[in-house]
């Protein structure tokens, strides 16, 4: 499993009930303010509704496609691209590894290992308790403080094989 | 992050220009940015300079791209349609979209001081007579966000945003685009395609991007470093730029240079361009670490050429490194130790790549996962006859005009120049048996 089977769907025939939330709705509207191009603003409503939901289910698509005036698929063509567009749930905590060269260098592979026994789950999946997604990720711009792994929003470098259960109590 | 130029001197406006105010506790605001010449270069330019006036400067400076490819900014600003029967709309892109494996530079210039950079996206907005302004910053830079975003209101009330700046009666503001992951984001047509909301594939050039790009206007894409030299090259002029590199290089400015590896300390300096790699490697990042001798190098990123020890002495400038075999790329370093099998380096590189590939074109698309599929063989010992040549027909196939962008020609620089130099290691992955029952049956 890759982070990209994480966004995989496929749009089912039937329209899935899915309500945006009024909220939502306006900071979408306004997003599109930002562009001259309502499709512009396609990453950053499937970002808004993530942000909720902690993913994008299949209604929400179709709903974002109404706001932005252009195809549900258009919406799914660009929600299945990114890597940081869930189509499938994910558990409350995303853990992004690196696994790019300065990170492999400084041994991110023990850390990794640490992790996924420490979860008892492999990357591209979910703890049964629905606490951690593990997925893996290119270079996040910390090189020179690798190992480097992101947990939701929050980067933590050096992070070597005795530190993995002290940063992983951190995520309730 | 980590403060740049851990040296006990205080750096200064005239000799470290990007970095002598980074790394302020607190975080410089808008007054206190002011106080130290902030925004001095905006006021400059909108009231005493034409916009032609600042790029025939930047022009004078030769200012080059720090993005990677080097290709100098001025020139680029002067191919965007100028004067009334210009189209209306024109668009500076800041590409923050920093993925290039080994890079972290573009980070520490937006998280510790983020007027700097929205200051220069005001003056080359003024230079391009833009309409409007995005810095396209990867998703997972959440810090730089919220950083940028607070700048940029500040700028916007204290006026230097907005309608009629400075009373010039030019209008023009700045967003922050989140992207939301895929390194292809990086190269700047598929960057003004996830721009407008689409999948990140690359464009066809021409057209150029200065002529027709984002929804089909001018538009301009310059990397963070690039344009955060800009306020300076206005404030202290074109011949103080050149001078910056204290004749260690025919180029001009300071560079970001940078270690990542198995260096004693890793990190980011601001230092003249031009200087070589072993100054960076043993003055500032203090040598290999204890125990570990140095086998090759990257010099700037993920996709440039390997260099080896006997090429530490060169100057670390496009055209030196350009000369030798590699490309300067983002001018950060990968150390790498005799410790390591290149077999597994280069694989771990070609994962890169092979995931990151967009699809849009079959060589790229096939071609890399065949790559890491004979690594991992050759990695493992079990590599067939025939393999290294398969590979290095890869190199040729994959290479400069076979496919649709320079994400696969990129991805070939480390395979064919670990071929190059390490051939040995190579061989020794090809199975044995194997390779006997090819030549005897
Ligand atoms: C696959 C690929 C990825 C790239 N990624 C980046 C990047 O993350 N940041 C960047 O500034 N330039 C990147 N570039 C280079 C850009 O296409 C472009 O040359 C650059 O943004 C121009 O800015 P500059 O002239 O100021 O360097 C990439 C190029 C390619 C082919
Ligand atoms: S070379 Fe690779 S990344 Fe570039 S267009 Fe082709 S498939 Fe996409
Ligand atoms: S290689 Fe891991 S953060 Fe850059």
């Amino acid at each position: 499993m890759s982070t990209a089977d994480m966004t995989t769907s496929v749009i089912s025939s039937d329209r899935p009930r899915f309500e945006l939330h009024p909220d939502d709705r306006a900071a979408i509207e306004h997003d599109i303010t930002h562009y001259a191009d309502s499709r512009a603003a396609s990453i950053d409503a499937l970002k808004v509704v993530q942000k909720r939901h902690g993913w994008v289910p299949d209604g929400a698509i179709y709903a974002i496609g109404e706001v932005l005036k252009i195809p549900a698929s258009d919406v799914e063509g660009v929600a299945t691209f990114y890597n940081l567009i869930f189509r499938q749930p994910v558990g409350r905590h995303v853990i992004t590894i690196c696994d790019s060269i300065g990170c492999f260098l400084t041994g991110y592979e023990e850390t990794l290992a640490a992790i996924k026994q420490r979860l008892g789950i492999e990357l591209g999946e979910t703890t049964p308790d629905n606490r951690f997604t593990l997925l893996p990720i290119c270079c996040l711009g910390a090189c020179d403080k690798g190992p480097v792994l992101m947990i939701d929003d929050d980067t933590h470098g050096n992070v070597g094989i005795a530190d993995v259960d002290k940063l992983l109590e951190q995520y309730a | 992050m980590s403060a740049t130029n851990s040296s006990a001197a205080p750096l200064s406006a005239e000799t470290h220009p990007l970095t002598y105010r980074l790394g302020t506790e607190p975080l410089l605001d808008i007054k206190a940015y002011e106080a130290l010449d902030g925004y001095a270069a905006v006021r400059k330019a909108l009231k005493e300079m034409a916009p032609a006036d600042v790029t025939q400067l930047v022009k004078d400076s030769n200012l080059r791209g720090r993005g990677g490819a080097g290709f100098p900014a001025g020139v680029k600003w002067s191919l965007v349609p100028m004067g009334p029967d210009a189209p209306k709309e024109k668009y500076l892109v800041c590409n923050a979209d920093e993925m290039e494996p080994g890079t972290f530079k573009d980070r520490l210039l937006m998280e510790q001081l983020p007027h700097q950079l929205i200051e220069a996206m005001i003056v080359v907005g003024y230079a391009l007579q833009a309409s409007h302004g995005y810095i396209f910053l990867r998703g997972e830079y959440v810090v730089a966000y919220k950083r940028l975003n607070d700048a940029l209101a500040q700028a916007r009330t204290a006026g230097y945003l907005g309608d009629n700046i400075l009373g010039t009666g030019w209008n023009y503001d700045v967003n922050v685009h989140s992207g939301a992951g895929r390194y292809i984001c990086g190269e700047e047509t598929a960057l003004i395609n996830s721009l407008e909301g689409r999948r990140a594939n690359p464009r066809a050039k021409p057209p150029f991007p200065q002529i027709a790009g984002l929804w089909g206007k001018p538009t301009v894409v310059n990397n963070v470093e690039t344009l955060s030299n800009i306020p300076h090259i206005i404030l202290r002029g074109a011949d103080w730029f050149k001078g910056l590199s204290q004749g260690k290089s025919p180029d001009s400015g300071t560079k970001l240079y940078g270690i990542s590896g198995c260096a004693k300390r890793t990190g980011v300096w601001e230092l003249p361009i031009g200087t070589t790699g072993r100054e960076l490697l043993y003055e500032y990042g203090g040598g290999m670490a204890d125990g570990y001798e140095l086998k090759c190098w990257l010099p700037g990123g993920a996709s440039t050429d390997f260099l080896l020890p006997e090429h530490l002495d060169l100057a670390m400038d496009y055209d030196t490194i350009m000369k030798n075999g590699s490309r300067m790329g983002t001018g950060l370093i990968t150390v790498i130790d005799d410790k390591q099998n290149i077999i597994s380096v280069v694989r771990n590189l070609e994962q890169f790549f092979a995931r990151e590939s967009c699809g849009w074109c079959t060589p790229c698309r096939d071609g890399l996962p065949w790559t890491v599929k004979l690594l991992q063989a050759i990695e493992r010992g079990e590599g067939a006859e025939g393999d290294i040549e398969i590979l290095e027909q890869l190199t040729r196939q994959l290479g400069p005009g076979k496919t649709f962008c320079a994400h696969a020609p990129g991805a070939m620089e480390p395979l064919q120049s670990a071929l190059k130099f390490f051939r040995g290691e190579f061989e020794r992955g090809i199975a044995k048996e194997l390779a006997t029952q090819t030549v005897t049956g």
